[in-house]
C-alpha cells in the first residue's frame, strides 16, 4: 500500500492524480483531488474521513460505478477510466464484489437467489451455480437460511449475505461502503471477523469505508481522507492500534 | 430461462396489484371481445358475402318491385350465369319481437346461387313437392324450438291472413359467419295468393356472374337494358348490399372504434402509471442489480417483460371470458344474424394488448435503463 504514487505500476490497484468535481447549481464541488493509492493483492485497507470527505465518491470510483473528472484507475493491468458504460458492466461483473451499507437485496428473493444473482451473467451451469452459492453461503455461516428471505433474516444475516453475494463470482477485490453502519455491536463484529476471514483465508483485497475506528483497527492500513487525497496518518493509525 | 425467479418475482411482489392490473387487463380485452361480437354481428354479412354474387332491385328502392319477366332477359346478358328472385314477406310468428327474415324463395334455382345453406337431400325433395312447405334456418329453428314437421303459423303484415307452413326442412350454413335465422317457402304458392297488384312481380333478382372480375361490368349492362323501362333497375355486388344494410343503423363501426379507444385509452394510462410506480419504489433494487454487473439493457428487458407478462395473461384471460361467453349461445336468441367472437379479433386483441403491455412499461423501462447506479444509490 502507498498513497505517494511511487510505486510504478506492479500493483494490483493504482490509482494516479484521481480528481473528482461535482457541479451543484453553479458551484463546483473539488471532492478529490490528485488522490494516489496503491493496493497490493491481499491487502485490507479502511477509509475514514468526516462527513462529505468523499469516502463513498472514492469507493464508486473503484468500483467503476462512476467516471472521473481527471486521472486514471488500473485494475489488474485493465484501466477502467477510459472503458464504456457497458465495458464497465461487464468489468465490475467480473472483478468487483459490492458490500454496501444499507443491505441491497433483493427482498421477493431468497437468500440463496439473492446469492445467485451474479453467477447468472456466467456461463455455469445450474448444478455449478448451486455449488458456487452453497460454499458462499457456508462461508459466511448461512448455510441453514438459504431459503429464507432478507425479511426472515436479522441485520448481521442480511448483510452476511450481501457478502456471499459480493464474493460468489470471485471478483478480484471487494469494496465495502460502511458495511457495519447499520448494525449493533456484536453484529458489527461478526461480520469483521468474517471480513478479516475472508482476508487472511482466502487472501481476498478489500476495501472498505467506515467511520468507527475499532472496525478500522480491523484493516491492515487505516487511510483518511483530507482535502481530497489520502494520508497515511499514523498518529490516528497508531492510537487506534492498527497497521501491519 | 435462469432469469424466471427472477421475473416471476418481481411479478408477485404485490399480489393484490398484480391481480389488479392483469384483472384490468381481462376487463378490458373481455369488453373488446363483446365490442367485437357486436361489429360482427351488423357487418359479418360483407365479409361473407358472395363475390360472384349480384343483388338487382328496383331504382326507386328495394321495397319496390321487379316485374318477374325480367328474369328471362337479364339471363342474355353476357356474363350472367344464373338467376333467382326473391320476395320479402315480414310476417310475424307469435309475437313482433320474434323476428326473423322470411322470403319467398324461386325453389328451382336457390340452391345453386346460395351453395353456401346446406340441407340434406330428402328434405330439399319433401320441400321442393310441399307447396305449403318452408325451410328453416338452424338459429331460428333452435330459438323456437321447432322440429322438422311442425306446422307454423305466420301471420302476414303487409298482406292478409294468417299463413301456415309445414316445416320441411333446416338448412345449416357451411361457415362460421353464414346466416342462419332465415326461413324460406315457395315463391309459386306466395304469387297465388298475394293481391293482384302485387301478382308477377318479385322484390329482388339475385344473379350469378360467371367471373368475379366481370361482377362492374355485368351490372352495369343490367342497369343500361332496363334504362328508361317504367321500372329500372340498380345493381350492385352482394358485398355493397351487405354494407349498405350496415348503414342503416348509423355507423356502428366507428362507434365501436370509439369505445374500443377510450377502453385502451384509459387501459393504457392505468398501467402505465401501475408500471411506473412499480419501477420507482424498486430503483434501488435495480440500481444494486446493474453495480452487481447487469447490463442497461437487461433492466430495460425486465421490466418490459414484466409489463408484457401481465398484458399477455390478462389479455388472454379477458378474450378467454369473451369467447366463452359467446360459445354460452346467442343471448337474443338468434335476433343477431351472427353471434360469435372471429378469430381475427381474437389476433386484433392480443396485439392490441400486448402494444398496451410495451406502451406502459416502455417509459419506467427506459427511466430504468438510463438510471445510473450512483445517484440511484445515494437517493436511499
Ligand atoms: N452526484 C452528486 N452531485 C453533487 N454533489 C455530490 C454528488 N455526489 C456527492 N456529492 C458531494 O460530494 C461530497 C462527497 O460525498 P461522498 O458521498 O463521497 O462523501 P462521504 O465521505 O461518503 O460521506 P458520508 O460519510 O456521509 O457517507 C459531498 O459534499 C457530496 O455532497
Ligand atoms: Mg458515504
Amino acid at each position: 500500500m502507498r498513497v505517494d504514487g511511487r510505486n510504478g505500476n506492479a500493483s494490483l490497484i493504482n490509482v494516479r492524480g484521481l480528481d473528482k468535481k461535482y457541479y451543484r447549481g453553479g458551484e463546483e464541488i473539488h471532492v478529490l483531488q490528485g488522490l494516489n493509492l496503491d493496493v497490493e493483492q491481499g491487502e485490507f485497507i479502511a477509509f475514514m474521513g468526516p462527513s462529505g470527505s468523499g469516502k463513498t465518491t472514492l469507493l464508486n470510483l473503484l468500483g467503476g460505478l462512476d467516471v472521473p473528472s481527471a486521472g486514471s484507475i488500473t485494475v489488474a493491468g485493465d484501466e477502467i477510466t477510459h472503458m464504456s458504460r457497458s465495458k464497465l458492466t461487464e468489468w465490475r461483473a467480473r472483478h468487483v464484489g459490492f458490500v454496501f451499507q444499507m443491505y441491497n437485496l433483493i427482498p421477493v428473493l431468497t437468500a440463496f437467489q439473492n446469492v445467485e444473482l451474479p453467477l447468472l451473467l456466467t456461463k455455469l451451469s445450474k448444478a455449478e451455480r448451486r455449488k458456487h452459492v452453497e460454499i458462499a453461503l457456508g462461508v459466511v455461516g448461512l448455510s441453514d437460511r438459504m431459503h429464507h428471505y432478507p425479511r426472515q433474516l436479522s441485520g448481521g444475516q442480511e448483510q452476511r449475505v450481501t457478502i456471499a453475494r459480493a464474493i460468489v463470482s470471485d471478483p478480484t477485490f471487494l469494496l465495502c461502503d460502511e458495511p457495519t453502519g447499520d448494525l449493533d455491536r456484536k453484529s458489527a463484529d461478526e461480520i469483521m471477523e468474517l471480513i478479516g476471514t475472508l482476508v487472511k483465508q482466502y487472501h481476498k483485497t478489500v476495501l472498505m469505508v467506515t467511520h468507527d475506528p475499532v472496525v478500522a483497527q480491523r484493516a491492515d492500513y487505516t487511510l483518511h481522507l483530507d482535502k481530497g487525497a489520502l494520508v497515511e496518518s499514523g498518529a490516528i493509525a497508531q492510537a487506534g492500534g492498527g497497521g501491519r | 430461462m435462469k432469469y424466471s425467479g427472477l421475473i416471476f418475482a418481481n411479478l408477485f411482489r404485490k399480489k393484490l396489484r398484480l391481480l389488479l392490473t392483469i384483472g384490468s387487463f381481462a376487463v378490458a380485452l373481455m369488453l373488446f371481445g363483446f365490442l367485437a361480437v357486436v361489429k360482427e354481428a351488423f357487418s359479418g354479412g360483407v365479409s361473407i358475402a358472395g363475390a360472384d354474387r349480384l343483388v338487382v332491385i328496383n331504382r326507386t328502392s328495394i321495397i319496390q318491385p321487379l316485374p318477374i319477366s325480367y328474369a328471362d332477359k337479364i339471363m342474355r346478358i353476357p356474363g350472367v350465369k344464373e338467376i333467382t328472385h326473391d320476395n320479402w314477406f315480414g310476417g310475424v310468428y307469435q309475437d313482433e319481437r320474434n323476428f326473423f327474415p322470411q322470403f319467398a324463395i324461386d325453389v328451382e334455382r336457390q340452391r345453386q346461387i346460395y351453395p353456401e345453406f346446406a340441407i340434406p337431400d330428402e328434405q330439399w325433395q319433401a320441400f321442393k313437392q310441399d307447396r305449403q312447405g318452408a325451410i328453416a334456418g338452424a338459429a331460428t329453428a333452435k330459438r323456437f324450438g321447432w322440429k322438422v314437421g311442425d306446422r307454423i303459423p305466420i301471420k302476414g303484415t303487409f298482406l292478409p291472413g294468417v299463413w301456415e307452413f309445414n316445416l320441411d326442412g333446416i338448412y345449416h350454413g357451411t361457415r362460421q359467419a353464414d346466416d342462419e335465422t332465415q326461413f324460406w317457402f315457395h315463391w309459386d304458392m306466395f304469387e297465388e295468393k298475394v293481391p293482384e297488384r302485387y301478382k308477377g312481380m318479385v322484390g329482388w333478382y339475385t344473379v350469378r356472374v360467371e367471373n368475379p372480375d366481370d361482377s362492374l361490368k355485368v351490372a352495369k349492362a343490367i342497369d343500361a337494358e332496363f334504362s328508361n323501362s317504367p321500372y329500372e333497375t340498380h345493381t350492385d355486388t352482394e358485398k355493397a348490399f351487405a354494407a349498405g344494410w350496415v348503414k342503416q343503423f348509423g355507423n356502428i363501426e366507428f362507434l365501436i372504434l370509439t369505445i374500443g379507444g377510450v377502453v385502451f385509452f384509459t387501459l393504457l394510462l392505468v398501467t402505465g402509471n401501475t408500471m411506473a410506480i412499480a419501477v420507482r419504489e424498486r430503483t434501488n433494487e435495480l440500481a444494486v442489480l446493474k453495480a452487481i454487473g447487469y447490463s442497461d439493457r437487461f433492466v430495460l428487458l425486465l421490466v418490459l417483460t414484466e409489463s408484457l407478462v401481465i398484458a399477455a395473461v390478462g389479455g388472454g384471460l379477458g378474450l378467454i371470458l369473451a369467447k366463452g361467453f359467446t360459445l354460452l349461445g346467442d343471448p337474443t336468441h338468434g335476433l343477431l344474424p351472427f353471434f360469435y367472437l372471429p378469430g381475427i379479433a381474437i389476433v386484433a386483441g392480443t396485439m392490441a394488448a400486448l402494444a398496451i403491455g410495451i406502451a406502459s412499461g416502455i417509459l419506467p423501462a427506459v427511466g430504468a435503463m438510463r438510471m445510473r447506479v450512483v445517484e440511484a444509490l445515494r437517493r436511499v
